[in-house]
């Protein structure tokens, strides 16, 4: 239904629910109907605390969108936590729990455990940040796949444990900086690599593990219908931008986010069984330097200092070997935000 | 019906009558048995469930939780480190008051590593805002675990089962399993109005602030109180079934006009009462049976402890730096009554040391001697202490 057909009928319907008597047709009904006829599903509504800009609030809205209404949703402690839900308001709009930071996975296994119980078929989602999944929840994720539970793990991977004050996790970075890896006259920020989340998921050999960037929301929708209509253990990686813990302005969140794909340095892919089976393509990969000057926890590395240039090859070179990897270099215009045109499918399963 | 059934093994079937939805366990000795026969039950089809085999202690209270919320009867069961990995999912499935089910068999906590009976495990858990109930057989665990489903689906409040590692867990005892229609005329199927679904969607497991976490914290002070008379009643009815009770809130055995008793939780208890009928008459003592932990039965235990001049509390746990944990807390119950009893506090069998029937009158010979406000370990041995701690 295109819009002008879709406000055409929602102003019909209106006009009959002022002119029909309010016993037939009582207006509550009315809003029901209505709501049927909104083109998207709002899981998580707006009026939360996130701050502007945030990326993990656009991730958790487009994945819940996606899903549509018959979810269950577990999450981990952190910021969305935290911004959505405090007492005795709510912003989700669907069946919510959370219990601690590490065991998404493990009450998200016990929901689905319940749901095969009972006979029902409501899809679980697990959500969790880069801390509560590259980190301490590790293991139940882990755990969580072996075991085949049909949930889809969702990670809004924003690079450090933000909800405690931008802490170095796993998944910060090279040379980032965060206030446990400040960079110092012995440290250029963060000493060791981003941890390859993904292909730790892949070889669990789940049937779907993919990671998807805030910058692109069609793909984010796109990935996660596919996810829920498997039967089985889906997982996502979501690269969301932390306007606070990055250091970056919050009008540019996406341009930042959308800077990670084109450079390399956030690869865009799908694996499944473990097999890579698509990628967003780079047309033409900008330096990283782009990308890291635009944001405070790299600022260390644009000084006189001669370790800042290592760093900065030392990044660059990640990016290219990630392009090589998984053959991100594609022909034609950059990636843009449609839903399919911007990835190339290797084989594996059909949709 | 009677018959010989290891512990565990009795607890496996006690369980599955409950018919649970879902349960999650990871074998730790001497809890192991118990994980074991349910996954042969469940193998076997003689108990329907999803049997969630977890990577650790920590998921599988994770797990239980989960269903819970998702509207599913849950069990677990664990043991010492177990519980303590546990411990802060415990914590939550209290707080959000989730009718969890699980066993605890008892054990003693590391270091030194240590796989034997005592209570250090379930009483470091004893703040979580479970309900603990202790176990002095194999009868009565099997009753309890029963009526730990009611009482936990009734009060919204997780029960631990408390009963000792080895001790009976792994002990042949004859016992009457009751059957499935008597338990299906006990137990209702659960319904949980809580519980997570796309059609009335909840938040559960919200951020609280300080306007309203004190009061949070208060109801579920006061659901635990409220528990006291739900134990009750659900031995009561129990019994109505099947003509046996497992011994309420506590109870009282030995001569009416005792001024002494040995106040105790678990299977010591069976071996004092054993020892005290042995003793000449005018020596017994009263054998007071503290069956409910938590919520802890202040009144119940001040009416038990009327017209006595001396209690003494035996345990299988204390705090390092304090001393006995029920003997203090036992000091603080009765510290309402007009007129007190004396409360003597020993500490006994740490880590499976054998608590022989001889252990009765050297306790009540130690507790003359014991100052008041005291504590002692009963059972120390000197000679194995180093020379400064002698």
């Amino acid at each position: 239904m295109d819009s002008t057909k879709l406000k055409q009928e929602i102003q019909e319907r209106r006009r009959q629910a002022q002119s029909a008597p309010s016993e037939s047709m009582p207006v509550e009904h009315n809003m029901a109907e209505l709501r049927k006829l909104q083109p998207r599903y709002r899981g998580l509504e707006a009026g939360h605390r996130a701050c502007q800009g945030c990326g993990e609030a656009l991730a958790a809205r487009l994945v819940t969108e996606a899903a549509g209404p018959d979810v269950i949703l577990t999450n981990a402690t952190g910021c969305l936590e935290v911004f959505t839900t405090p007492w005795p308001q709510s912003a989700w709009r669907l069946p919510w729990i959370h219990s601690l930071f590490e065991n998404s996975a493990a009450i998200a296994s016990g929901v689905e455990a319940a749901l095969k119980a009972q006979g029902r078929k409501t899809k679980v989602i697990a959500q969790g940040g880069d801390g509560g999944t590259f980190d301490i929840g590790f293991q139940a994720l882990s755990g969580m796949l072996e075991r085949q539970h049909n949930i889809l793990y969702v990670c809004y991977d924003n690079e450090a444990y933000m909800n405690t004050g931008i802490q170095r996790s796993g998944s910060t970075p090279h040379a980032a900086m965060t206030t446990t890896s400040p960079p110092g006259k012995e440290r250029m920020g963060k000493r060791h690599l981003k941890k390859d989340l993904l292909s730790i998921i892949a070889a669990h050999h789940i049937p779907y593990a993919a990671s998807a960037s805030v910058a692109y929301p069609a793909d984010i929708r796109r990935k996660v219908r596919r996810a829920v209509s498997i039967e089985g253990p889906t997982f996502l990686l979501i690269h969301s931008p932390c306007p606070l813990g990055w250091g970056i302005d919050s009008e540019i969140s996406i341009e930042v986010a959308r800077l990670a794909v084109q450079t390399g340095l956030f690869p865009v892919v799908e694996l499944e069984r473990g097999e890579l089976t698509g990628v967003m393509p780079i047309r033409h990969p900008r330096p990283v330097a782009d990308y890291l000057k635009l944001q405070n926890r790299f600022k260390h590395l644009f000084t006189d200092d001669p370790r800042a240039r290592e760093e900065r090859e030392h990044l660059q070179a990640l990016a290219d070997h990630n392009i090589e990897i998984y053959q991100l270099k594609g022909d034609g215009m950059d990636a843009l935000d449609t839903d399919g045109a911007d990835t190339v499918r290797r084989g594996g399963m059909v949709d | 019906m009677l018959h010989a059934l290891e512990g565990s093994q009795a607890i496996a079937q006690a369980v599955a009558l409950c018919r649970p939805g879902v349960v999650a366990a990871y074998p730790i000795t001497p809890q192991t048995h118990i994980v074991e026969n349910i996954s042969k039950l469940v193998a076997d089809g003689k108990l329907k469930c999803e049997f969630v085999s977890v990577e650790s202690e920590f998921s599988a209270a994770s797990v239980v939780l989960g269903a819970s919320a998702a509207g599913s009867r849950s069990y677990t069961a664990s043991s010492s480190q177990g519980i303590l990995l546990m411990a802060e999912v415990l914590f939550d499935i209290a707080g959000m008051r989730l009718p969890v089910v699980m066993t605890c068999a008892n054990r003693a906590i590391s270091a030194p590593i240590n796989i034997w009976n005592d209570h250090q495990d379930s009483m470091t858990v004893r703040d979580s805002g479970w309900i603990q109930l202790h176990c002095a057989d194999n009868q009565e665990a099997i009753d309890t675990s029963i009526q730990a489903f009611r009482i936990a689906e009734r009060t919204e409040l997780p029960v631990m089962v408390c009963m000792d590692g080895f001790v009976l867990t792994h002990t042949l005892e004859v016992v009457d399993m009751p059957s499935a229609e008597q338990v299906d005329s006990y137990l209702p199927p659960f319904t949980f109005k809580n519980k997570l679904d796309p059609k009335h969607p909840l938040s559960l497991g919200t951020l609280v602030g300080p306007e309203y976490y004190t009061e949070a914290r208060y109801s579920l002070h006061r659901a635990l109180e409220k528990a006291l008379p739900e134990i009750e009643a659900a031995d009561a009815d129990w019994a109505k079934i099947c003509g046996r009770a497992a011994g309420g809130l506590l109870t009282v055995e030995g001569p009416e006009n005792a001024t002494t008793a040995v106040l105790a939780m678990g299977s010591v208890v069976s071996t004092l009462t054993e020892s005290n009928e042995m003793l000449p008459g005018n020596k017994r003592v009263k054998i007071i049976k503290l069956r409910s932990f938590r919520p802890f039965p202040i009144e119940a235990l001040q009416m038990a402890c009327q017209g006595l001049k001396e209690l003494i509390v035996l345990e299988r746990a204390f705090s390092p730096g304090l001393g006995g944990i029920l003997g203090t807390e036992v000091r603080a119950a009765l510290a309402g009554m007009q007129k007190p009893p004396q409360v003597r506090n020993f500490t006994v069998g740490l880590g499976g040391r054998d608590i022989p029937m001889s252990t009765l009158s050297k306790l009540i010979n130690a507790a003359k001697a014991q100052a008041p406000g005291g504590f002692a370990i009963l059972d120390v041995e000197p000679e194995r202490l180093p020379p400064e701690d002698r």
